[in-house]
């Protein structure tokens, strides 16, 4: 079992009395991807703000390959290998399909204190972009607006943008929220086609996507890690289930 | 993409060749006051391109903008005071001066968003303007004569009307040739990237404060230039140069021409200051017809001037 990547230690987070995250430990190990369900209101997305930054937890610790990443800013986590999509898509509408990906290149490939060189004329950022872009079906899109993209389209350009940075650790807060039937089958097939290079942490409400998809499974419900293990061990457990009342058929 | 880069060099091109066009043609039909009031128009339409950069480029609404005019303008000003009138010394030092108080205020206001960094940009402005009304040894309220223009390499020749206007047109041209260049670089991506998105340029690896940090020195060092020229064009510097109102007709400018162009601030400071000219002429109250056309420029031609010059509106 190789060492995990991402590892939350004792995380906490309250909004007033309601605690949102409840001494959750998760640790999610290279190159797999490790899915976190759990009904609405059971703070996966708080979660995950806490590991991207967006949020920061009131207590415990957030480790990424080996360093506390606990307090550091959005920015400098990315640069640490940490990339990730958003629940509500996330892009720069105004910027072609193309240069969303080439900027998030760009942050990761020197500074941006240049002032006089025409960045279209980095031909590495462009096919760096491209390269992303290929990855996840979006290439005959390049030169369209982003804003003009359909739902479907916007979600795997969310993911161009993060493999675009390099990362080590993919955040992916409900890439299927909102897409059609065809578009979750086309997402699924595409981090399907990244399983093994990046390591994945993915919350999804989709089950059919997160069963085919994930390696483990954690299950968060009112903050608080209720199970953890395989998908086929996940769906036998009895308070999984519970938890899920009335969503059983889903299982 | 690249098609509106062209499209910007060659608006930039005519429009530059039409204001180095202007004095002989003025000199022929015997308006040469043209040449004097065309000088004023492009310093101006520097200070519109510095405001262009953070606002068109990066939804920065500074609403005290007329500060750095000011400061750029006090800095010739109280050099001439003190017997320096060498401009290859004093233009820099405006600059640097100009740049120095947006490094320190923009470092506050950039910390806020929206309406707060309008109601800070704007209180950090009307503190200049209150510094410089009690600058007792400057003039204070009265302002500060300038007994002459700043030389070049102890040369007088800006004091000759054309040079002058020359001099101002090679300043134009270069601060927009160096804008344009900054707009296209990697620095002008990450610019509007956290004008399209904050959150999502933070989560890509961007430090969103310290570019915008530095965009504003950039824009506010500019606008020291067009200061430096100002108080030089009417050898005089006083605190109106700093008011508000100033500030909100360089917005104007921006937004009439079309923001996020560099050509549409030079084409709206133009617009404006000619209107401003004409409407003046037909009546001392012509504020009262100005608001009204410029209230229905903004809600039917967004985009200003230079929509005119795009084959489709700007949409979001």
């Amino acid at each position: 079992m190789a060492d995990p990547v991402l590892e939350l230690k004792g995380l906490k987070k309250s909004y007033g009395a309601l605690t949102v995250t409840d001494d959750v430990d998760l640790a999610v190990r290279a190159g797999v991807i490790h899915a976190v369900i759990g009904p609405n209101g059971a703070g996966k997305t708080t979660l995950i703000n806490q590991i991207g930054g967006q949020v920061t937890p009131d207590d415990g610790d957030i480790v990424l390959d080996g360093r506390a990443v606990t307090a550091m800013p959005v920015h400098a986590r990315s640069h640490l290998g940490l990339a990730r999509s958003f629940q509500i898509t996330n892009i720069l509408p105004g910027f072609s399909t193309l240069d969303n990906v080439a900027v998030a290149a760009q942050a990761h490939a020197g500074h941006s204190f240049r002032f006089f060189r025409p960045v279209a004329r980095e031909t590495n950022l462009r096919d760096r972009a491209m390269t992303c872009l290929e990855t996840v079906g979006l290439t005959d899109r390049a030169s369209i607006r982003a804003g003009a993209l359909s739902h479907g389209e916007k979600r795997q350009l969310e993911i161009a943008m993060a493999l675009a940075t390099d990362p080590k650790v993919l955040l992916l807060d409900e890439p299927m929220a909102g897409t059609t039937h065809e578009e979750t089958a086309r997402l699924t097939e595409t981090l399907e086609g990244l399983r093994g290079r990046y390591t994945i942490l993915l919350v999804e409400h989709d089950m059919t996507a997160v069963f085919a998809l994930a390696d483990t499974i954690s299950v968060l419900v009112y903050g608080r890690v209720i199970a953890e293990g395989k998908p086929e061990a996940i769906r036998a457990d009895p308070e999984v289930r519970s938890a899920y009342l009335g969503e059983e058929e889903i299982l | 993409m690249s098609e509106n880069l062209t499209r910007g060099w060659v608006i930039a091109a005519v429009l530059l060749l039409a204001f180095a066009a202007l004095p002989p043609l003025a000199e022929a039909t015997g308006h040469s006051y043209l040449t004097v009031v065309a000088s004023r128009v492009m310093i101006y339409a520097i200070a519109a391109l510095s405001l262009d950069l953070i606002l068109g480029y990066g939804a920065m609404v500074s609403f005290g903008h007329a500060a750095f005019i000011g400061i750029g303008a006090y800095a010739v000003g109280i050099s001439a005071e003190h017997g320096l009138w060498e401009g290859t010394l004093t233009f820099p030092l405006a600059m640097a001066a100009a740049g120095l108080f947006a490094l320190v205020t923009g470092a506050i206001s950039l910390r806020t968003r929206g309406v707060y960094f309008i109601m800070i940009t704007l209180a950090f402005g009307q503190m200049a303007y209150y510094t410089a009304s009690s600058l007792s040894a400057y003039g204070g309220d009265d302002g500060l004569t300038i007994w002459g223009r700043s030389e070049l390499f102890a040369s007088p020749l800006l004091e000759n009307e054309w040079s002058f206007y020359f001099f101002v047109l090679a300043c134009l041209s270069l601060c927009w040739w160096f804008a344009s260049r900054v707009v296209g670089s990697r620095f002008g991506r990450v610019i509007a990237g956290v004008r399209e998105n904050r959150a999502r340029m933070a989560a890509i690896g961007f430090d969103p404060y310290r570019h915008q940090l530095v965009a504003y020195v950039i824009s506010g060092m500019i606008a020291g230039l067009a200061g430096a020229l100002l108080a030089n064009h009417s050898e005089f510097v006083s605190p109106a140069y700093m008011s508000w109102q100033r500030s909100g007709d360089l917005i104007i400018m921006v937004v009439l021409g079309g923001m996020g162009t560099l050509y549409g601030a030079v084409l709206g400071a133009v617009a404006y200051l000619a209107l401003e000219d004409v409407l003046a002429g037909f009546t001392e109250h012509w504020r009262v017809i100005f608001g009204p056309l410029l209230i229905l420029i903004v809600l039917y031609a967004r985009g200003g001037i230079a929509r005119a010059f795009r084959g489709e509106g700007r949409d979001g």
